[in-house]
This record gives C-alpha cells, sequence and structure tokens, in this order.
C-alpha cells in the first residue's frame, strides 16, 4: 500500500449557497463512509479559509511570523484526506469521487517513505 | 561473424521486450533499462566471436535477468538481507538458463502482457504528453536520450531531465504496471495512440527545423502502431491510426521536392508513391469497415485510401472524400477537420464554395487556414488577395520548407499574376 495525500483546492470567496453546501456535505459522508469501508481512509479535515492561515519563518534565529497563507493565490487548499491504495490508478479514482463529491479540484500527492 | 551493426539492430528491436519483461521481474524501470543496457554490453563482447545465439532475444532476456539478480545480491550481502532474501528466493527457481529461455518462447504471451503493460505505463495520463512521448520512444522504442532530445530539437540534458522525472512520478507515485480493465480502456488507449501519431506527426510535418520530414520519427511511430496492433488485434482505432500512418508514409518520398521544399499532394509526382505501403494501409482500411466501428483514425486513413486510389489528381473520388470529411466531422467538430472539408467542397463544388466555408472558421492563428485561403483565392483569380493570404500563413509557421514554399506560392502570384499549377491546396493535416 502507498500512502496519497488529497487536498481539495478551493476558490477564495465566499462559501456556497445552504442548498448546494448541504448537497456537497452530504455527498462527502457518504464518500468517506465509502473510503472506511474499503479500508482507504486515514484521515480527513476541512480548514478554515486561507486568511486565518499564519505563517512561521526561522532566519538566523530570528522568527518571522506574518499574517495569511504562504504562496499567494486565487485558490488554497481547503480541506484534505490521507488515503491508503496500492497503486495510483486507485488513488485517482478516489480522487475522480472527491471530485464529484466537492466540486472541486483535487491534488493526489505521494508521501514519501511509506510503502508496505 | 555478428557484426556489431547487426546487434545494434537486435537492440532496437528487442530492447522495448526485454525492458517490459525485466519492468514485471524487478519492479523498476531503471533498473529493468541497466540490466537490458548489461546484457547488450555482453552481447557485444561475447557475439561477435561466438556467434548469434539460437534466440537473441531470449538470450539478452536471460542475461539481464540473471545480471540483476547478481546485482541484487551483492546489495543483499551489504544492508536489509532479510528484506531482499525472499526476492532472491523467487527468482532461485528461475535461475537456469534453459529453463528461462524454455519459458521465454513458450509464454510468448507473457511477454505480449509486459509489452502492453509498459505501452499503457508509459502513456499513462497522470504524465503529460511530452514526458509520454520521451518514454515511450525510450522504453519500447529503444532510442538513445540524446537522439530523443535530437529528434525534438531540445538540448540533450533537458530531455534527459524530463525522462529522470517522468521515472521519478512512476516510481514514486507508484504509477501501475498493468493492463486498464475494459471500462477504463477506451480511453487509456486513445492516450497511447494519440502518441504514437503525436510521433508520426512530429516527423512527417516538423513543426519546426529545417528537415520537413525526420524520417526516423516516422519509423518509429509506424514501429509502435504495428506493435499496438500486434498485442491489440481486435482494435479498430488502433488499425485506422496504423493505416493512417503507412498511407501517410507511402507519399513521403513525393512529398519534398529536390530543393528540400514542401510538395502538395496537387502537385505530387505519384509515381514515386510507395506503392506497397499504400497496399498495406488500403488492406488495414477494408478490414477497419468490415468491423463497422469507425472512429477518427479509420475515417482518415479511408481517406487516404481514396487518394491512394488516384494515380492522377483528377481521378481523385472527391465526392467520396467529402463523405468522410462529414463523417469525421460529426465524430471530431474541430475546426480543422472543418477546414478539410471545406477543401474538398471546393473540389466538389467549386472553389466559391470551399471559399464560403473556410470564411466560416475561427482558425485565423492556424498557418493552414490562411494557405487553404490564399489557393481558393487563386483559384477565383483574386490574385492580390490570395497573395496576401500567402504571406499571412508565411507568418505562422516555424518550418522553414514550409516557411519557403509559401513565400514562393505569394512571389508567383505578385510577379506573374498566376500562380504555380494544381487544384488542390493542402495535404490533409492532422485532426
Amino acid at each position: 500500500m502507498s500512502r496519497y495525500l488529497l487536498s481539495i483546492y478551493q476558490p477564495d470567496g465566499p462559501v456556497p449557497e445552504p442548498a448546494v453546501l448541504n448537497k456537497i456535505m452530504a455527498d462527502l459522508d457518504v464518500l468517506n463512509q465509502e473510503m472506511r469501508d474499503a479500508g482507504a481512509w486515514v484521515f480527513t479535515g476541512g480548514l478554515h479559509p486561507a486568511d486565518t492561515a499564519t505563517v512561521v519563518r526561522v532566519k538566523d534565529g530570528e522568527v518571522l511570523t506574518t499574517d495569511g497563507p504562504f504562496a499567494e493565490a486565487k485558490e488554497h487548499v481547503g480541506g484534505l484526506w490521507v488515503i491508503e491504495a496500492p497503486d495510483l490508478d486507485l488513488a485517482l479514482e478516489w480522487a475522480r469521487k472527491a471530485a464529484e463529491a466537492t466540486t472541486l479540484p483535487i491534488e493526489v500527492r505521494p508521501f514519501a517513505g511509506y510503502r508496505e | 561473424m555478428v557484426h556489431i551493426s547487426e546487434i545494434g539492430e537486435i537492440f532496437r528491436q528487442e530492447y522495448g521486450r526485454s525492458v517490459a519483461v525485466l519492468v514485471r521481474v524487478l519492479g523498476s524501470i531503471d533498473a529493468a533499462e541497466d540490466a537490458v543496457q548489461d546484457a547488450f554490453a555482453e552481447a557485444v563482447a561475447r557475439w561477435p566471436d561466438a556467434g548469434l545465439p539460437p534466440s537473441p532475444a531470449g538470450w539478452i532476456i536471460t542475461t539481464a535477468r540473471n545480471r540483476a539478480i547478481d546485482h541484487l545480491r551483492r546489495e543483499a550481502s551489504g544492508r536489509d538481507k532479510i528484506a531482499r532474501s525472499a526476492l532472491l528466493r523467487s527468482e532461485d527457481a528461475a535461475l537456469n538458463e534453459e529453463t528461462v529461455l524454455i519459458e521465454n518462447t513458450v509464454e510468448a504471451d507473457a511477454v505480449e502482457d509486459n509489452q502492453l503493460r509498459l505501452i499503457f505505463t508509459c502513456c499513462h495520463p497522470a504524465l503529460n504528453r511530452a514526458a509520454q512521448v520521451a518514454l515511450t520512444l525510450k522504453l519500447l522504442g529503444g532510442l538513445t536520450t540524446a537522439e530523443i532530445a535530437r529528434a525534438f530539437l531540445i538540448p540533450e540534458p533537458t530531455m534527459a531531465q524530463r525522462l529522470v522525472r517522468a521515472k521519478a512520478k512512476i516510481r514514486d507515485a507508484r504509477i501501475p504496471y498493468r493492463i486498464p480493465s475494459g471500462a477504463e480502456l477506451p480511453a487509456r488507449l486513445s492516450s497511447v495512440l494519440a502518441v504514437a501519431y503525436l510521433i508520426f506527426n512530429e516527423g512527417y510535418a516538423a513543426s519546426s527545423g529545417t528537415g520537413l520530414v525526420r524520417e526516423d520519427l516516422c519509423r518509429e511511430a509506424i514501429r509502435l502502431g504495428r506493435l499496438i496492433v500486434d498485442l491489440m488485434p481486435d482494435e479498430p482505432e488502433a488499425k485506422g491510426l496504423l493505416a493512417l500512418m503507412l498511407l501517410l508514409d507511402a507519399r513521403r518520398r513525393a512529398r519534398t521536392g529536390p530543393d528540400g521544399g514542401l510538395v502538395l499532394l496537387a502537385d505530387q509526382d505519384r509515381s514515386l508513391w510507395n506503392s506497397e505501403l499504400i497496399a498495406e494501409g488500403q488492406s488495414l482500411v477494408r478490414q477497419c469497415l468490415k468491423r463497422n466501428m469507425p472512429g477518427p483514425y479509420q475515417i482518415q486513413a479511408a481517406i487516404n485510401a481514396v487518394h491512394g486510389d488516384a494515380a492522377t489528381l483528377e481521378e481523385t473520388d472527391w465526392r467520396q472524400v467529402l463523405a468522410l470529411y462529414e463523417q469525421l466531422l460529426a465524430v471530431e467538430p474541430t475546426p480543422v477537420v472543418a477546414l478539410n472539408r471545406a477543401i474538398a467542397l471546393a473540389e466538389v463544388d467549386g472553389p466559391a464554395a470551399g471559399l464560403a466555408a473556410v470564411e466560416r472558421l475561427e482558425l485565423g492563428s492556424y498557418y493552414l487556414f490562411h494557405a487553404v485561403k490564399a489557393e481558393l483565392l487563386r483559384r477565383l483569380g483574386r490574385t492580390k488577395e490570395a497573395a496576401a493570404a500567402y504571406l499571412e500563413a508565411r507568418e505562422r509557421t516555424d518550418n522553414d520548407a514550409e516557411r519557403s514554399f509559401l513565400e514562393a506560392r505569394a512571389k508567383a502570384l505578385t510577379t506573374t499574376g498566376s500562380g504555380p499549377g494544381g487544384q488542390s491546396s493542402a495535404d490533409p493535416p492532422g485532426p
């Protein structure tokens, strides 16, 4: 098994209408249950908007703290899964389901040093 | 005596097959490539004196496998012995050379499955098109990194980087080494065919550079096309693509003049066409027609089969060509297909009808749009507009042969008032 990070890329700005959001949340519940039943689920979580982020750097022993996300972009990671899958094809299949449920693009990235 | 060049030829033919088997055994593309290269190095040292073994391919695979196992053994004597020993035990059973040779002959099907696995891994949608093309030429075609870099006119370190990155992604993201199942096969196959056709087109109508045709790429693409047809004989689009490439390649010698310049389909000396390739392509098209599962490659092949039937331009069955372009437009409604349909329409209903169809298209950035327009304007006697359109076309291609061709056409119109002969405007471009 390999481990993959599935990141949801969410446009900054207002959240969708309640009706839309409720449908997404219901679809996500179904998907998470499906992942658990398949033994693929490791972790999932949604994030507060990117403007709640703080970046910390250390340079020459000095701590520099900045308000806001690291990357200037119109989209940021809005939530994530960690899943286990035997190969990329199966990870991409979960990503397809995640993209359908969230209606957003999903980035799939393999974890390093995890393989059993 | 076995000549080194003969070994080189075997390398080209057997590299992909050997790598395909070794990836399956070793689970790593890099290790497979190293092992196969080691085996060929040994072949170069031995065969000139000892002569060719009965099955050179089997010898290469067996030797490569043994070298790889030796290598693993040496590593195993170092760290993580236990982890390695499991792998080695399973390999030990296969160590006997004769056994493996027999196995390789008997299990021809397994070799084919491995080749298919390798094709689908190289053309996996998680890799970008440039990476797919580079990997396919390297692993299946046995081309060196330097050769691929030269073919695509990019610096060798850039191509090496591209290959390293692609192989690392296959390893780290665990792109599987497997033949896609029924439901996913159509999309995955179309990616494989697109890679083969892209290699062909890059060779046939090089988008930049001095030579109009790069024969090595055409040859590789056709070899790949044959392999895909052999491995998947029931896929009509694979056959269609092979037929299309053969029929286009048949016209290669007629497509450039003595000065290296472009010669249009209409102006080509048809006695230079390769009748063997045309016959093979047409026979494949007939097989496709029997299956009656048309797709874009098969239809394009059929169009070129019609051209191949005409001993002279006048004998071309343009109504048939037009009907096929209309069929193609239905399955692939792109402006480029519509442009080709307009060319056929001009032959059936006259240049005015063709021009009207061309002018409805939004293809201003495509050089052939202007070239076709220019040709139709010329035929309608609108010389000035035609010359301007030829120059518009020239501004939009980087291929030197095409640029000088278009410039010559424009110049002929402005100096004599009428252009060179020829009635049809363009060689059908790709989709």
